[in-house]
């Protein structure tokens, strides 16, 4: 697949043994639709998740109910102890945990680079300006673009927006960062810069779930692969076994559809 | 160099061609009449028939207004002999006199002569802050907004009511243009946070809120603008508790204050409609609660589409102020009406209402050309997501 898949792949074991984000019998409905059905997942520290499925199996419902960008009906989540219920002070306590990547960005349009990356550091973290400013210009230096800081995103290419949208979460210091999809409406050119910066937040330590079909990524960074089907997790496993030795019919299916074309 | 001007495709590698400046497109004031004016059968009809109407109208217009116009008092006037009416318009134009001679009370009404200073302070304290506001280059920004809405509205409504110190000025004294401008400030000055926040009821998932903001706006629009002001007066004294009386000017400023308020929170809705569901999540997802999340990212944006059309709301509540009238207060319009009815200037109703039509258009060309730089100066430019 891209080019990341020739890195060095990081290690699979998982040294932490603190669990960061649980998932115990989470259900889920959209009216009379079942999207997310008996979902038990835990994340230890510093472990690496790449999600996979078809499309419309749930794998965005799912990462969506850890930062509760949808409610679950049924089970229990917490993250980093906190139990996400109705309460919004735990609500807002776990998304200044959980940093979040879209498919589309969703970069602010009236605020420049610089203004996106340190508005949540100022206005939830409270830090004061010139510190949130030096830490921006820090994450931007990471994802190396700091050259953009004064620009709007609407002047910047996809790959370099999702490049500002990954440093504008790192600026709330997270401890979860969630991929949804962050590469699937990039155009192919722009899809290795930032998954090379994903592997460089990978290799740093940091806990993610990054729902993707990059395959060579998942080799490369995963501890482990999850595979997901009409709201269940069929399958999970270390990469290599996941790849070279999947088990449900459904798996194999679906590796063979994504692998081959 | 080998001549490739023949072959028609394959990728051009010539370094020079990327050198080339744009087409030539027509220059001269020739070639610009050609384009726009006669470009087709149809448009050479249009400009035709434009100029013809321009031709019918603009130099009678000229003549009455400024040619044949009486601009001077006589004689005997200005020596103060007696006083001027509209037999001293001898001229078949304009009789601008009528204006000179009631302009005291066209600006300020009944307020007393020897108090219209504070009057004439108020207003240049507030356009003095406000072209401060406005344009970008005059710095202390800050200082100006705490002046602006904290100090400024405090101080404004000493100085017009009058009390320690002051000699008291009733407001039923008030009228004129300082009528209109005060009922057009105050009432559009309230009714933009009102708006915006009967625009977030009105999306809000909280079932009360919704339901009030909801019934408030459908209600309002659904009467026109003169009943919501005979109910304000009318009404409001019904809700106090008896003996207590109400300003008649409050009671109009509370009933118009809601009634643009309700406008503008439609016009605040659309703009907000116009927002992905991305900016939300976007904003959500860093820890942003709802009052910060509206503040920093939503509203920003939903305002700047909104601009043009609050503008235009804008624009008609200033008009529409017109209709305090009915109620049998003095504005603007109203005034300068009442004064062509005066014995003395019979047959000045037409000079009158041009007069009032100018100084309308002034302050309403005046809005819109704003709005129009604001809009260009918030554009960041390019698609959004
Ligand atoms: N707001 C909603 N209302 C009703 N149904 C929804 C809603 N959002 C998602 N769904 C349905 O839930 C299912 C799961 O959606 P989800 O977005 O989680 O899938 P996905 O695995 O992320 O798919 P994709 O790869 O296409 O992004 C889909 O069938 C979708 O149609
Ligand atoms: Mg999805």
């Amino acid at each position: 697949m891209s080019a990341s898949a020739t890195a060095q792949a990081l290690p699979t074991e998982v040294q932490s043994t603190d669990v960061m984000i649980s998932m115990t019998d989470v259900h889920k409905w959209y009216g009379q639709f079942h999207v997310l059905k008996n979902i038990n997942l835990s994340v230890h520290k510093g472990e690496r998740i790449v999600v996979c499925g078809p499309s419309g199996s749930g794998k965005s419902t799912m990462i969506r109910c850890v930062n509760r960008l949808e409610e679950h009906q049924r089970g229990k989540i917490a993250v980093d102890g906190i139990e996400l219920t109705r309460d919004l002070k735990n609500i807002e306590l776990v998304r200044r945990e959980v940093g979040m990547v879209f498919q589309h960005f969703n970069l602010f349009p009236h605020l420049t680079v610089l203004e996106n990356l340190t508005l949540a550091p100022v206005w939830v973290r409270k830090l004061p300006k010139k510190e949130a400013e030096d830490a921006a210009m820090h994450y931007l230096d990471r994802v190396r673009i700091p050259e953009q800081a004064s620009k709007y995103p609407g002047q910047l290419s996809g790959g370099q927006q999702q490049r500002v949208a990954i440093a504008r979460s790192l600026c709330m210091n997270p401890k979860v960062m969630l991929f949804d999809e962050p590469t699937s409406a990039l155009d192919p050119e722009m899809i290795k810069e930032v998954l090379d910066v994903m592997i460089e937040l990978a290799r740093s330590g940091m806990t993610m779930i990054c729902v993707t079909h990059e395959m060579g990524f998942a080799r490369t960074v995963a501890n482990r692969v999850l595979f997901m089907d009409r709201g269940e997790i069929i399958e999970q496993n270390e990469p290599e076994a996941f790849f070279n030795n999947p088990q449900s019919e459904r798996t194999k299916l679906f590796l063979s559809q994504i692998l081959h074309h | 160099m080998m001549d490739t001007s023949n072959v028609p495709t394959g990728p051009r590698e010539n370094p020079e061609l990327e050198e080339i400046s744009p087409p030539m497109t027509v220059v001269g004031p020739v070639a610009w009449l050609r384009a726009n004016l006669f470009s087709s059968p149809f448009n050479t009809l249009l400009t035709i028939l434009a100029v013809l109407f321009l031709a019918w109208v603009v130099p009678p217009f000229i003549r009455w207004a400024f040619i044949d116009a009486t601009w001077t008092f006589p004689q005997e006037v200005i020596e103060g002999v007696r006083g001027p009416n509209r037999g001293d318009c001898t001229a078949s134009g304009a009789c601008w006199i009528f204006i000179q001679a009631r302009i005291g009370q066209f600006l300020f009404g009944f307020y007393p002569a020897d108090e219209r200073w504070r009057v004439v302070l108020v207003f240049i304290l507030t356009f003095g802050a406000v072209t401060g506001m406005l344009i970008e280059r005059i710095p202390f920004k800050k200082q100006n907004a705490i002046f602006l809405f904290l100090i400024l509205p405090i101080l404004s409504f000493w100085l017009l009511l009058g009390g320690l110190g002051l000699e008291v000025v009733s407001t039923r004294l008030w009228g004129g243009f300082m009528l209109t401008l005060v009922i057009a400030c105050v009432g559009i000055v309230l009714a933009l946070p009102l708006g915006i926040l009967l625009a977030l009821g009105r999306r809000s998932d909280l079932p009360v809120v919704h339901l009030l903001s909801v019934m408030l706006i459908e209600f309002v629009r659904g009467v026109p603008l003169i009943t919501v002001l005979f109910m304000a007066n009318v009404m409001l004294p019904l809700f106090l508790p008896p003996g207590t009386t109400i300003d008649p000017l409050l009671r109009i400023l509370v009933g118009f204050t809601v009634f643009t308020a309700a406008y503008l929170a439609e016009v605040v809705r659309g703009g907000l409609q116009a927002i992905g569901r991305g900016q939300y999540e976007g904003a959500a997802s860093l820890g942003l609660g709802y009052w910060s999340m509206m503040r920093l990212i939503i509203l920003p944006q939903a305002l700047r589409i909104s601009i043009p059309a609050i503008v235009n709301t804008i624009n008609g509540a200033f008009m529409d102020t017109t209709l305090v009238a009915v109620v049998g207060l003095y504005d603007f319009l109203n005034i300068v009406r009442t004064g062509s009815r005066d014995a003395n200037w019979i047959g000045t109703e037409i000079d009158g209402f041009v007069f009032c039509a100018a100084i309308y258009w002034i302050c309403c060309y005046g809005m819109s050309r704003y709005s129009i730089s604001l809009e260009r100066k918030l554009d960041t430019g390019h698609k959004k997501r």
